[in-house]
């Protein structure tokens, strides 16, 4: 009884906060042009996204080319960044480390639109004309710390000997790294990309404050003028869709990774 | 061993750069008249504009509530998720956690038109229905964590020595996920307050957040009263998270 009443609550509010997005995804499936009018089964709208039959269509493609830039850019190079970064914070002791702990700790609890407001002033006080690395910049400064901590968990539960016998078997430190460091390290750096190009992807604020005047849109900002001109583009309605899939399955692909790696620790 | 530590200095730059200084840029120009000369006038200006302190009130209002109904109606759906009697698969975990990871916007888009299609007002209501929507997982998320590294043998020892479930629950569970209650009330009460554009579209712009006002600031070109409410925003943010001993090392798993 009391398990049918928990289950019946669970599922209560998984329906209502799951509610916005399959409404979306199922009138993806029609061509009606207002939301909630279902005129049949159609693929047409899945077919302008494609075919670039959007209204200002060349637009919104291009916002979905640089959204895919970006986030590819500022994941990978925030990888790179937060991996060396971790292993050197890790070797790290006393009040250093907890020091870059606490810097590395900010723009995770910084709310966007500060985040987005800082590096806005700072791109101004620097007199750095904003635009495509701007925005890759601002990404990769709130991507990288959520590397980091993808990454350090990897490097307690490694056996600090392997690198030290590796270098007295004679492997250069840039062989030891390549050979015995990285493959030990990937799944933490396999997820902490992950994590980074969602982030990346879904970022609006960000974007918004730091991708100056040069008429730079990522997809974020996109639907954002949209809404604003009134109503969205029908179009967007199976872009949400894509889009809403292709997270899901990332990240159900990371936590069978991380479910499969606890269950081999035990 | 040693050489290895230095690894981590040119991300120690790049924080320095990208972190610290534009932070500081905000005090800076919050404190600067348009000719760069030292002024209180923007953050006074603030405490005598009454368009942003009825905002102000608004956003701290709608944070409030907010906050409260996603600890009312996350506590427990964290509870059951935790315990492994009530549930036993990993499946529904997941998907409580997913929505925070797409974009807010998009959510927000999708609630508003799912609002206007069934013919709601857009106002108030449906600006903390639409808020509840989007931050409930950040709330359910940290309880859930704390819940499920909790010892169960202390709950158990409590039900041994005659506790009721309620005096297990009061005295035992609760005050031990404290720690979880306050990263969730930072995940969920600071966001609501700097959001911008959400309460726009949720409210077909009837309702302003103090985010928006720093949008609107900002993008009019009134930098120095912009970053004033920014600096404002700040200091909330540091009061709120020294308030609730602000370690949101329980969120931050790096996986979901």
């Amino acid at each position: 009884m009391k398990k049918t009443l928990a289950q019946a609550y669970i599922w209560l509010l998984l329906v209502l906060l799951y509610a916005p997005i399959v409404f979306i995804a199922i009138f993806s499936f029609t061509e009606a042009r207002t939301l909630g009018n279902w005129t049949g089964f159609s693929f047409e709208l899945y077919k302008n996204i494609f075919s670039g039959g959007v209204n200002g269509g060349a637009g919104l493609m291009a916002a979905i080319k640089n959204t895919l830039i970006i986030a590819f850019i500022a994941a990978a190079v925030s990888t790179l960044l937060g991996t060396v970064s971790a292993i050197g914070i890790f070797n790290l002791k006393g009040r250093k480390k907890k020091t870059i702990q606490f810097l590395n700790n900010i723009p995770m609890i910084n709310p966007d639109v500060i985040t987005g407001v800082s590096l806005f002033l700072l791109f101004v006080f620097l007199h750095f004309s904003q635009g495509y690395l701007t925005v890759i910049l601002a990404h990769i400064s709130f991507c990288t710390p959520y590397v980091v901590l993808s990454v350090m968990p990897k490097l307690g539960q490694m056996n600090p000997n392997i690198y030290e016998a590796a270098l007295d078997l004679g492997a250069t430190p840039a062989q030891a790294l390549r050979k015995v460091l990285i493959p030990q390290l990937r799944p933490g750096m396999v997820s902490g990309f992950i994590l980074a190009f969602t982030m990346s992807l879904d970022d609006f604020a960000v974007t918004f404050f730091t991708r100056g005047t040069i008429g730079l849109e990522t997809l974020s900002t996109y639907i954002y003028a949209d809404a604003r001109k009134g109503g969205l583009t029908p179009e967007l309605r199976p872009l949400m869709t894509l889009i809403f899939t292709i997270i899901l399955v990332l990240l159900i692909i990371m936590n069978v990774r991380q479910a499969r790696s606890d269950k081999k620790k035990r | 061993m040693s050489k290895r530590s230095n690894w981590a200095l040119p991300y120690f730059i790049f924080l320095v750069l990208f972190v610290v200084l534009p932070l500081v840029l905000i005090v800076v120009y919050a404190l600067q008249d348009g000719n760069g000369g030292f002024t209180l006038s923007n953050v006074s200006r603030f405490f005598t504009d009454s368009d942003a302190l009825s905002t102000f009130a608004v956003s701290i209002e709608v944070a409030v509530e907010n906050t409260l109904i996603c600890l009312l109606l996350g506590y427990p759906a964290a509870y059951i998720l935790a315990d492994r009697n009530l549930n036993k698969s990993a499946v529904t975990v997941i998907l409580f956690i997913l929505p925070m990871w797409i974009n807010a916007l998009m959510r927000t888009l999708a609630t508003a038109e799912l609002f206007n299609v069934f013919g709601f007002t857009l106002g108030k209501g449906t600006l903390l229905f639409g808020m509840v929507y989007d931050y409930l997982p950040f709330m359910i998320y940290p309880i859930y964590n704390v819940l499920l590294k909790m010892d169960k043998s202390y709950s158990e020892a409590a039900a041994d020595l005659g506790a009721t479930p309620i005096q297990v629950f009061g005295k035992v569970t609760l005050p031990l996920s404290m720690p979880g209650i306050s990263s969730g009330i930072l995940m969920v009460f600071m966001p609501t307050v700097s959001t911008f554009a959400i309460s726009e579209f949720l409210t077909n712009n009837k309702i302003k957040l103090f985010g928006t006002i720093i949008q609107e600031n900002i993008n009019s070109s009134m930098w120095n009263y912009g970053a004033a409410l920014s600096l404002i925003m700040l200091v909330i943010i540091g009061l709120t998270t020294i308030l609730l001993g602000g370690d949101e090392r329980e969120v931050q798993g790096g996986t979901i």
